[in-house]
C-alpha cells in the first residue's frame, strides 16, 4: 500500500495531453452518500435518537478527490476491493451518481454495463427489452431496429428472444445485457464486474468483441476482480483504495502490486473470472 | 495487450461530439432548456415502456387484456349498487351513466398518482444502471394511466348511447378537461414520486387516501346535490371543479361553468409546477438515496 503523500502525487500527475484528446477526464471527484445511522431505520428509533440529538445520517464518501483521465482508444481497468469506490467511480462517470465536489467530463457516448439485466422486464421478451434497452439509451426506434439483428445474434440465444425473459437461465440473462450494451457503438464503454457472463465459449467471444471496440478506438473503463481480464485486456490499471487512487500504472505493475497487498500470490483462484 | 494499444493509438477517436459534464448540484434545478430536450429525444421509451408495461399486466389472467374493461365496469356496477342500497331505489340509468363518466375519470387521475408514488422506488435498478431524465418515470406512469383510460371511454360511449344522453358539440368540452386531470395527475405523480423516497410510508397509506377521495369527489352523487355545510370539504377538492365540468359537459350536454372550468385549470397548472420544478431539483439525489 503506498503511503499517503505518494497517493496524492499519483492522483495530481495528470493532464499530460490537450483537452481534445480525452475521452473521460475526472477533476477532484469526490462522491458521498447520506444513509441512516441505523441499518433499518424506524420511526421510534429515529425519535429517540433525535431526543438524544444523536445524527440521524452517516456520512459515507465513497470517492474522495480523485483526479484522473482517460485518452480516446484506452482500455482502462480497475482494481481494488470490495468497497473501495470502484461501482460509484463508474456510476458517476456514467451520469447516475451525482458529484458532491469536483467535475467530471465525457466525450462521446456512453454504453453502461453496471449491474446485469439493467431495467430488463422478466414478463417482456427478449426482442421488447432489446427495444426498450435501446431507447431508453436514447437511441431512436429505428436505430435499435438497425441494430437488433446484430444483438441477437451476437447474443446467440436463437428462440429465446420471442420468449419472456422470466424464463431465461441467469447467463442467458447476462448474454443479452453483454450485447446491448456492446452492440450500441458506444464511443465510451463502462463495465462493472459483468465480463465473466455466460459460459467459456461466450466469455471467449465478448473478449474479442471488445477488443474488437478497443481496435475501433472505442474507449472501454472495466471494473474486475478477474486480474486475468484485466491483464489481458486494459493498457491502464488503477487501484482504488478507500475511495482514492492508490496506485496508476501499467496492467503488470498494478496487478502485482495488487496481488502483494491481497497476499494472495500466484493462485488461480485470484486470476480467474469467479 | 500492447498491440491493441498501438492500433488504439494510431487510430485516434472519433471527433467527440457529445460532451457531457457533471457537476455538483444537490438541489437546484439543472438548466431546464437541455433538460426538456433530453426528455423529448427519450419520448420513443416513454410510450414503449408504458404499452409494455400495459401488455405485461393481466398476461397471465384468462380474460387477459379485457380486465382493462371489466376491472372499471366492475367497480362502477359495484358503486351503482351501492347508491341504490343506500337509497333505497334505483337512480335510473342517466346517473348510471355519470358514475361511469366520473369514476373512469377519476381512476385517470388516482391511478397516475398511485403509480406514480411508486415509480421511482420500483424503478430501483434502472435509476442505479443508467442516466436519463427521471421525469420520464412519473411521465411514463401517467401515460399508462390514460392508456387504461381509452378503452373505458368506449365502454362510456356505449352507456351514453343507451341512455339516450345528448350528443353535440359540447362533448368537445371534454378534450380539455381530461387534458387537466392529466396535467393535474402527473404533477400530483411527480409531488407523490419525491415524497415517496424519502417516506416509504406513504404509499401504504395512499390507498387510503385514494377512497376518502373518491368518496369526496362527485362520482357517486351530482355536485349539485352536495349539502351547504359540507361544500368547503369538497371545494378543497382538486378534481371537484374538473369532474363537475365533465359531467356537465358531457352528460348534461350543455357548456361547463367557467368557475368549474378556471378551478380545474388552475390545479393543473399548479400542480404542473409545483410538482414538476420539486421533482427535478430532488431527482439527482434519487440514485443516492434507493
Amino acid at each position: 500500500m503506498p503511503s499517503d503523500s505518494e497517493t496524492r502525487t499519483l492522483t495530481v500527475a495528470e493532464p499530460r495531453a490537450a483537452a481534445g484528446d480525452w475521452a473521460v477526464r475526472v477533476d477532484n471527484l469526490s462522491v458521498t452518500y447520506r444513509t441512516a445511522v441505523d441499518k433499518k431505520p424506524t420511526l421510534k428509533k429515529t425519535l429517540v435518537r433525535l431526543g438524544r440529538r444523536e445524527r440521524t445520517v452517516r456520512e459515507i464518501h465513497a470517492v474522495r478527490n480523485v483526479t484522473f483521465a482517460v485518452p480516446h482508444g484506452t482500455v482502462l481497468g480497475i482494481v481494488g476491493v470490495n468497497g473501495a469506490g470502484k461501482s460509484t467511480l463508474v456510476r458517476a462517470v456514467a451520469g447516475i451518481l451525482p458529484p458532491n465536489e469536483g467535475r467530471i467530463e465525457v466525450h462521446g457516448r456512453v454504453s453502461t454495463l453496471l449491474a446485469l439485466g439493467v431495467g430488463f422486464n422478466g414478463d417482456l421478451s427478449g426482442r421488447e427489452n432489446v427495444l426498450l434497452g435501446g431507447l431508453a439509451a436514447g437511441l431512436t426506434r429505428k436505430q435499435v431496429a438497425a441494430k437488433y439483428e446484430e444483438i441477437a445474434e451476437f447474443a446467440e440465444l436463437g428462440d429465446f428472444m420471442e420468449l419472456p425473459m422470466r424464463t431465461y437461465s441467469s447467463g442467458m440473462y447476462g448474454r443479452l445485457a453483454f450485447s446491448v450494451a456492446v452492440n450500441m457503438e458506444p464511443d465510451i464503454l463502462l463495465i462493472d464486474e459483468a465480463l465473466s457472463v455466460g459460459d467459456a465459449r461466450f466469455k471467449q467471444k465478448s473478449f474479442e468483441k471488445m477488443r474488437e471496440l478497443c481496435a475501433q478506438a472505442s474507449t472501454i473503463v472495466l471494473v474486475s476482480h478477474g486480474l486475468n481480464a484485466i491483464r489481458k485486456l486494459c493498457n491502464e490499471v488503477i487501484w482504488m483504495h478507500e475511495g482514492g487512487i492508490a496506485m496508476r500504472d501499467d496492467p503488470e505493475t498494478v496487478v502485482e502490486a495488487y496481488k502483494r497487498f491481497l497476499d494472495v500470490g500466484e493462485s488461480d483462484v485470484a486470476d480467474e473470472d469467479v | 495487450m500492447s498491440t491493441i494499444a498501438e492500433r488504439a493509438r494510431a487510430r485516434p477517436g472519433p471527433a467527440a461530439d457529445e460532451v457531457q459534464v457533471y457537476e455538483p448540484h444537490r438541489a437546484g434545478l439543472p438548466p431546464l432548456g437541455p433538460y426538456l430536450r433530453d426528455l423529448w429525444q427519450r419520448r420513443q421509451f416513454v410510450f414503449e415502456l408504458a404499452r409494455s408495461n400495459l401488455r405485461a399486466q393481466h398476461f397471465n389472467t384468462a380474460f387477459g387484456q379485457l380486465w382493462l374493461i371489466l376491472n372499471p365496469l366492475l367497480l362502477a356496477l359495484v358503486l351503482f349498487a351501492l347508491v341504490t342500497i343506500i337509497r333505497g331505489g334505483s337512480r335510473g340509468t342517466e346517473f348510471l351513466a355519470h358514475l361511469m363518466l366520473s369514476l373512469f375519470a377519476f381512476r385517470l387521475v388516482s391511478t397516475s398518482v398511485s403509480s406514480g408514488a411508486k415509480s421511482v422506488t420500483r424503478g430501483g435498478r434502472l435509476i442505479l444502471n443508467a442516466a436519463f431524465p427521471r421525469t420520464l418515470l412519473p411521465i411514463e406512469s401517467t401515460l399508462t394511466a390514460f392508456l387504461r383510460f381509452l378503452p373505458t371511454l368506449v365502454l362510456y360511449a356505449i352507456m351514453h348511447v343507451y341512455a339516450g344522453l345528448p350528443v353535440g358539440p359540447e362533448l368537445l368540452w371534454a378534450i380539455p378537461i381530461v387534458a387537466c386531470l392529466l396535467g393535474f395527475g402527473l404533477g400530483a405523480a411527480m409531488l407523490m414520486a419525491t415524497a415517496q423516497v424519502y417516506f416509504r410510508d406513504l404509499a401504504n397509506f395512499l390507498p387510503y387516501f385514494t377512497r376518502i377521495w373518491l368518496y369526496t369527489s362527485p362520482v357517486i352523487y351530482y355536485a349539485h346535490e352536495v349539502p351547504e355545510r359540507l361544500k368547503p370539504i369538497v371545494a378543497a377538492n382538486p378534481l371537484y371543479p374538473m369532474l363537475a365540468a365533465l359531467s356537465e359537459a358531457v352528460t348534461e350536454g350543455r357548456a361547463p361553468s367557467p368557475g368549474y372550468l378556471a378551478a380545474g385549470l388552475a390545479w393543473a397548472l399548479g400542480a404542473l409546477v409545483v410538482g414538476g420544478l420539486v421533482f427535478i431539483s430532488r431527482e439527482r439525489d434519487f440514485a443516492v438515496r434507493l
